[in-house]
């Protein structure tokens, strides 16, 4: 395999995509959101369990799509764990442009280790086509927060 | 190798230097264009074809009192003339240029649809149309209140026949089906089914945008009161599509969109029509791309269907047996006589993986639904990944689909 090849697929992808963490409903979740990617046909749901406090005390997601998309959300799901809205909204828009180039990152203190786990997905940027995988979890659990249940988002 | 096995020997390698784009590269690899289902590529004859046009003989057509006009009248006649010639019409003017083989759907949906159908009347589709074929009727019933009424098919993608027999009636007004899956291949047999149709008395629209291509069409033969195709899927200029319609049903048929060309006369109180063509030809048409097509219809007819459905069955074949050989990978659609598509998945790879990793390699598949959503659904698949032959396509291009799937696999594999 090329290395191109190697820098998209990293080992980590590859098991994520196979194995999916917090691949599951939960039934105490009280955000969800599904998100669907009309042109490739990729479908999740994404399951928060907020608490009162506002923390995000469990993220889930079912769904099915390529390997790209399932590592991205099994990753996402691992560094909400935890998180403050504010920590949040940062992971997401270092996310966004890890993935996209556009917008822009920054610092955001105690988040460092998640940032690292993620840059893993920094690849898809080379592929143009595939950034949409990438960030379809994202979008779709910014949707989750942002209304209490919502019904369907679409990445173009 | 005597002066015989010229004539009779079909020489990819030799016609595919007519095909520019096959000479280049993609990341290093050699192309190995394998997408023909969604568009071909374009041999030199069409290309020039249009060159030459607008280099030589290039103005506005059924305007100009001058020469050139004339001329460009004359190049734009003859290529309909071609198309008509290619599918067996009785007459050129049953060729109606559309934009594309979407929007003559859309023409018959709107003009024969909107003044012949009426709230209750059922149109017959199958379960593998494209949504081109599927969307301009549910429109329709938006606005009439029509019934859709789906044929099913088997699990190899074959059409059940019985089940279509059994949906046509007194109430079945139009039946719309496609000659060829895009997705799975599949050939339907429209000759059976146009008859079955007309037994009840129901209008048939074929939508022949992949058959096309792989073989011999004969409309009257067939007996349908429409057929539809695009040139770009037919090694030709994208931007045209081609309507087919009796002569009978066109006439009855009001216009689909207005404007200069399809008119005898206008007043602000009334207009009347122009004859056909023109009468579904509003503005200025795709004059320098039906030369194009015209081209591209010779080019393949130079060839010969007979022999381009040969080779591209033989391609399917190999192919075939070759990607069967790779383990945890499925083959969708198998129905007997199938043409030149090959959709499949594999256990270990998403199709849009498939797709990433053989275009790294110069192997250019489709991944997705293939804008037939409903068949995906029925086959319980997300999406496929499909690789498709055209007349240029080698058995070493299979053999580079098959190496890069095994690469595919190896990578995949846990």
């Amino acid at each position: 395999m090329s290395d191109e090849l190697r820098d998209l697929y990293q080992e980590v992808i590859l098991d994520h995509g196979k194995n999916p963490r917090n691949f599951r409903h939960p039934p105490e979740a009280n955000r969800h959101a599904k998100g669907h990617n009309p042109l490739c046909g990729d479908q999740l749901t994404v399951y928060l369990t907020v608490g009162e406090d506002g923390l995000v005390k469990d993220a889930a997601f079912e769904g099915r799509g390529c390997a790209i998309s399932t590592a991205s959300a099994s990753l996402m799901t691992e560094v909400l764990k935890g998180k403050a809205p504010e920590q949040v909204k940062a992971l997401f828009d270092n996310f966004h442009y890890l993935a996209t180039g556009a917008g822009e990152a920054y610092p955001f203190a105690g988040l460092e280790d998640d940032l690292e786990r993620l840059e893993v997905l920094a690849g898809v940027r080379q592929y143009p086509m595939r950034v949409k995988c990438a960030t379809l979890a994202w979008h779709t659990m910014h949707a989750a927060i942002e209304g209490e249940d919502k019904e369907a988002v679409i990445t173009e | 190798m005597g002066i015989l096995n010229t004539t009779t020997t079909y020489d990819v390698e030799r016609l595919r230097k007519d095909f520019p784009i096959l000479q280049r590269e993609v990341f290093g690899r050699p192309l190995v264009y394998l997408d023909n289902a969604a568009s071909a590529q374009k041999p030199r004859q069409v290309l020039d074809a249009e060159r030459h046009l607008y280099e030589d003989e290039y103005a506005n057509v059924h305007r100009g009192i001058y020469w050139l006009s004339d001329r460009a009248t004359q190049r734009f006649d003859e290529a309909r003339e071609t198309v008509r010639r290619f599918i067996n019409a009785r007459h050129g003017h049953e060729i109606i240029f559309t934009r594309n083989a979407t929007e003559a759907v859309n023409l018959v949906a709107a003009s024969y649809g909107r003044r012949f159908l009426k709230e209750g009347d059922e149109i017959v589709i199958t379960e593998l149309e494209h949504h081109a074929n599927i969307v301009p009727w549910q429109l329709l019933r938006e606005e009439k209140g029509i019934v859709i009424r789906v044929a099913p098919i088997d699990d190899d993608g074959a059409l059940r026949l019985d089940k279509f027999a059994e949906l046509l009636g007194p109430k079945t007004k139009l039946v719309a089906v496609s000659q060829m899956s895009n997705v799975l291949g599949t050939v339907l047999p429209v000759a059976e089914m146009i008859a079955m149709a007309k037994a009840v008395g129901a209008k048939v629209l074929v939508d022949g945008a992949q058959a096309v291509t792989h073989k011999k069409v004969d409309v009257q033969a067939l007996g349908c009161d429409f057929y539809v195709f695009s040139s770009h899927k037919l090694y030709g200029p994208t931007g045209l599509g081609v309507l087919y319609g009796r002569e009978d049903i066109l006439d009855a048929m009001p216009p689909y969109q207005g404007g200069g060309d399809m008119i005898l006369t206008v007043t602000i109180e009334k207009t009347t029509y122009a004859p056909l063509p023109a009468k579904f030809e509003a503005g200025t048409p795709a004059i320098a791309q039906a030369v194009g097509l015209a081209a591209a219809i010779d080019y393949v007819e130079g060839l010969g269907m007979e022999r381009i459905a040969a080779h591209e069955q033989d391609l399917l074949t190999y192919a075939a047996q070759r990607l069967s050989a790779i383990p945890g990978l499925r083959l969708i659609g198998t129905a007997p006589g199938k043409a030149s598509v090959l959709s499949f998945a594999m256990d270990s790879a998403h199709p849009h993986d498939i797709a990433t990793v053989l275009d790294r390699q110069g192997v250019a598949i489709r991944a997705g639904h293939h804008c037939a959503q409903p068949l995906m659904e029925r086959l319980d698949v997300p999406a496929t990944a499909r690789a498709s032959f055209a007349l240029y396509n080698t058995r070493a291009e299979a053999d580079a689909l098959a190496a890069a799937l095994e690469k595919v696999e190896a990578m995949f594999r846990r």
